[in-house]
């Protein structure tokens, strides 16, 4: 067995190279664990799905891209707008998919008051069902007959899909020895500022506060007048319009998605929920850029084929000591 | 049956327990004993601290100040199964059944808390095991007969009568073999035949020899059955004594004020 | 809330004795046997090696029994449990071919054992944390075993292991398999099971073998669920603080289910390893324990026979209908949600029917000679 060397040399000497573009990596997953987090808070489930709401969002963002007419040669003003009017689509995606598996996947058997462990279920088969629809989608249009007109978006539909440009980071300043890129700050503070928007909503709004009043108790929110039904479509719809920004941003970074995209990244974003304290939503800002950073200075010490180890390894230390997660519990239940 | 002073032994002493939490007193330097073989009432306005008393005295919490101590032995230290294993058992107010194992199996459970067997044994069906189940099941089909629903075993015990889910529970503690059993509400929706029948239950309970803590809105019942009475106001203890006593006592009747000696079902 | 109850099926008195039982019993663990040698036209896969998928099927439902003592028995969600199978599969792997020579059924104790001990790790420190965290936590284990395999040379990397040992072979008679044809049975010579060969073509004589495992760990199942830990168990499932508060040391068996999955689960995989040719970390992803999870809870956790049917049919049913290869998972993921939403008790909810009748015997017994006090109620 080789031995694990830790190379802290590596870690030291591009400290703010792994930082910030941690923070940034970190960002994406903050918003997409603001999804699981809200349902979880909510209504005690696990949104096994919002994986695929996320990946819904980056192919809305790479599709808008395309009919714009983004090529290789698109910069400047012309790609800023492109993907400003991509992130507005993606988030419209992610939103309505969010609202169709609460519609579909959720509510029949939260009606039903059916045991959790059938909801996990029903979120993997609708996991499953969205990624598959993703990945079959060219043989969908072919029975549709669309498929000549919709080629371009069809094709390759197990493929790896890429933007049809390269983003070109320009240097801004410098951090340490690292020269923070538009790119990273971009996604940094576009996060933040989201999250600092729906942070204020759920605390300040009147529909925010029925938000909690539900994930603390259900029954007597409904004697409050809550409409739960409504609460909890509210919920899914907000973390739809996170994941959908969140997508835009990946796609800003990475530039490339897959239908089968989501699946690590919803875990790795469910880990930084349950991270910064599962139901609570600075928790899972907390969690995620933690998450981020904390991977980014892994993959440096010990090598990044173990980068999705050190997000594991990470998450039972934290439950170990803290059980509550980093910033505990929140938006509710507090359970004896 | 009421007497003035306690005869048997100090079975569970409350003492100078304060319970702090969040910024609330809810209980302050709360000191009584619970002796051998009586049938010790608590009881207070709602939101005496009743329930929390209760809970520090089952061991579900720690005391702020003060100790609680079971024939000599303090409780803070111990995981909360070992409380039961020294003989400390109780209801729930809310009725807190295996909803989807039967009533035998439930008490069963109970039964099994001194049970030495462990998973080789079972396995190998080996003699000690063998006759240690029939006993923990002979057992259990005699608490539900005692607590009067000794046909209804095999029945799940979600879908057991509200009146028998709360016999049901009481079998279930007993199982445990407890020397001291704590009723929380026992008599919570019941009709006053039904509180008759639980009185009598509760009598035949301390006839075998257990000695009985009961948390109780109801007053008639509370009075009927208790031998000593502790009753708690905004978490101090104002009154201690027999029925009699209490009842006369200004202060228990002014924590009372307006509430009428026999509870509104 | 009434739970569903199934309908009762009560056979003719002569049929219901014991000796009728036993022979009843042993006709269908025969034809379980003859299963691949009888070729049934309807059962039988047309497009994929029958006997393969017999042995796949039954690696599942083993594994389905371990994961049942997790999930169904110990309420214990579990969304990395490939994670045990992977370890016993590699245990005999390295065992066998990568650094040593051992015979295959010796691998079998040292695997379970390894397996076991990983459990042991893994449920001590995280079966104290909330029960919903415990999903995420056991996913992580999974994942990071099969990171562990992957990154190491030690374990043969990406690419994995090749000719992982077999069974011992011997041959002691030729077993000739059933050909229908146009609804005449023929014995089909030329098509042979060789028994008790363990070869690389015919898969017959490894189902065999896992089916003789499903038995012993059936019966152990039984022994071990009808006992005070069978109880303790359910009682912790249905609710951990009242269990606690009844006596029950809830965390103790909390590990010892963990363990017990352990154990089943990397058996499992030492028999699964047995009739692959070589086996890769690819193999056991975080999908896989998704799928395990779904068998289990498709079939009715908590009811052994019922997860026993859902993992059979998680693997029969693709493999039945191959033709439609590439909507398996999104007809897969459909069921998933139908069944969560129209059947949420599983297909073989766990019944308490049977004992009704048993419980009367008993209290007959115990009002002769006693006198016992009726409280009317």
């Amino acid at each position: 067995m080789h031995t694990l060397a830790l190379n802290f040399e590596f870690l030291f000497s591009n400290f703010s190279q792994l930082t910030i573009t941690g923070l940034a990596l970190g960002s994406v997953y903050a918003m997409v664990a603001l999804g699981y987090t809200m349902v979880y808070g909510v209504l005690q489930l696990i949104n096994f799905a919002h994986s695929e709401v996320f990946m819904y969002g980056t192919f809305a963002t790479l599709w808008t891209v395309y009919f714009l007419g983004g090529t290789a040669t698109t910069s400047g003003f012309a790609l800023v707008r492109m993907f400003a009017v991509a992130m507005v689509v993606a988030m419209t995606v992610s939103a309505l998919v969010a609202l169709l598996l609460e519609r579909v996947a959720y509510r029949p058997l939260i009606r039903r008051n059916s045991p959790q462990l059938m909801s996990l279920i029903s979120a993997i088969g609708a996991s499953f069902v969205l990624a598959e629809t993703m990945g079959l989608r060219d043989n969908i249009t072919k029975w549709v007959g669309l498929n000549d007109d919709l080629s371009r978006y069809v094709t390759g539909a197990r493929d790896t899909r890429g933007l049809p440009m390269d983003i070109e980071s320009h240097r801004l300043f410098p951090i340490g020895n690292y020269q923070v890129t538009n790119i990273d700050l971009i996604v940094i503070l576009c996060a933040l500022l989201m999250m600092m928007v729906l942070d204020q909503f759920v605390r300040r709004s009147r529909l925010g506060r029925g938000i909690r009043a539900v994930a603390q108790d259900p029954e007597s929110a409904a004697l409050m007048g809550v409409n739960s039904t409504r609460v909890v479509q509210l919920t899914f719809l907000l973390g739809g319009l996170m994941a959908g920004a969140a997508a835009t941003l990946y796609m800003l970074r990475i530039g490339a998605t897959r239908f089968d995209a989501g699946f690590i990244l919803g875990v790795k974003a469910f880990t930084a929920a349950v991270m910064g304290g599962i139901g609570n939503l600075r928790g899972a800002l907390v969690g995620g850029l933690v998450l981020g950073v904390a991977e980014n200075w892994g993959s440096a010490l010990v090598g990044t084929q173990w980068k999705d180890v050190v997000a594991f390894v990470l998450l039972v230390v934290i439950l170990l000591f803290r059980p509550t997660g980093i910033l505990g519990e929140s938006l509710g239940k507090a359970r004896v | 049956m009421t007497t003035d002073q306690p005869t048997g032994e100090v079975m569970l002493e409350v003492d100078h327990v304060t319970l702090r939490f969040g910024g609330v007193t809810a209980l302050d330097d709360v000191s009584f004993a619970i002796h051998e073989g009586e049938i010790l009432g608590l009881i207070g306005p709602n939101g005496a601290g009743k329930t929390t008393c209760f809970n520090v005295m089952t061991g579900v919490y720690r005391p702020t100040m003060g100790d609680v101590r079971f024939r000599g032995q303090g409780l803070s230290r111990m995981k909360r199964f070992e409380i039961t294993r020294i003989g400390i058992a109780r209801t729930f107010q809310n009725i807190r059944l295996f909803k989807t194992m039967t009533a035998l199996d439930n008490v069963m459970v109970g039964g099994d808390t001194h049970s030495s067997v462990g998973l080789l044994n079972a396995l190998f069906r080996t003699p000690r095991q063998r006759h240690e189940e029939a006993e923990t099941r002979r057992r259990a089909l005699e608490l539900l007969d005692f607590v009067g629903i000794g046909r209804r075993g095999d029945e799940l015990a979600a879908n057991l009568s509200y009146g028998d889910q709360r016999r049901l529970e009481i079998a279930r503690a007993l199982a445990t073999n407890p020397k001291l059993l704590c009723l929380d509400e026992p008599a919570a929706g019941f009709n006053p035949a039904e509180k008759e029948r639980l009185m009598e239950l509760i009598r035949k309970v301390r006839d075998q020899g257990y000695t009985v803590l009961l948390i109780e809105h109801d007053m008639r019942l509370v009075m009927g059955v208790t031998d000593r009475i502790v009753v708690l106001e905004f978490g101090r203890k104002i009154a201690e004594g027999s029925p009699t006593e209490v009842r006369d006592n200004p202060a228990v009747i002014a924590a009372y004020l307006g509430v009428d000696e026999e509870d509104a079902s | 809330m009434k739970r569903p109850t199934l309908p009762e099926i009560t056979l003719p008195a002569p049929l219901r004795s014991k000796p009728v039982k036993i022979v009843g019993l042993a006709i269908l663990v025969l034809f379980l046997y003859a299963l691949p040698i009888l070729d049934l036209p309807i059962i039988t896969t047309p497009d994929s090696d029958f006997g393969g998928v017999l042995y796949t099927m039954a690696t599942y439902v083993l594994i389905a029994l371990g994961l049942n003592i997790v999930i169904g028995y110990a309420g214990l969600l579990d969304l990395g449990y490939v994670g045990f199978y992977a370890i016993g599969a590699y245990t005999t792997a390295v065992l066998g071919v990568q650094h040593g020579h051992w015979p295959f059924l010796a691998t079998i104790p040292v695997a379970v054992a390894v397996t076991m001990l990983s459990g042991v790790i893994l449920g001590a420190p995280t079966l104290r944390v909330r029960g919903d965290y415990l999903a995420i936590v056991t996913l992580g284990f999974g994942e990071i075993i099969r990171l562990a395999a992957k990154n190491s040379d030690w374990l043969g990397g990406a690419r994995g292991i090749q000719n992982v040992p077999k069974p011992p072979s011997v041959h002691l008679f030729d077993v000739p398999h059933l050909r229908w044809e146009n609804g005449t049975v023929l014995i089909d010579v030329s098509n042979k099971t060789q028994a008790f060969v363990f070869g690389f073509i015919d898969y017959v004589p490894y189902y065999w073998l896992a089916l003789t495992v499903i038995f012993i760990v059936l019966i152990a199942d039984v022994l071990i669920k009808s006992s005070r830990v069978g109880r303790a168990w359910e009682a912790t499932r249905e609710d951990e603080d009242a269990a606690e508060v009844m006596g029950v040391p809830t965390f103790r068996y909390k590990l010892l289910a963990f363990a017990m999955g352990a154990f089943v689960g990397g058996l499992a995989g030492s028999i699964s390893a047995a009739g692959a040719n070589f086996i890769y970390p690819d193999s056991y992803q975080i999908q896989v324990s998704v799928i395990f999870v779904a068998a289990v809870v498709i079939g009715g956790q908590g009811n052994r026979w019922g997860v026993m049917l859902g993992a059979a049919l998680v693997v029969y049913l693709p493999e039945r209908f191959r033709g439609l290869e590439e909507y398996r998972i999104l007809m897969f993921g459909v069921a998933l949600m139908l069944l969560a939403t129209f059947r949420p008790q599983g297909l073989l909810p766990p019944r308490n029917a049977r004992r009704a009748r048993k419980l009367e015997r008993d209290l007959e017994e115990l009002e002769v000679g006693d006198e016992v006090q009726e409280v009317t109620s």
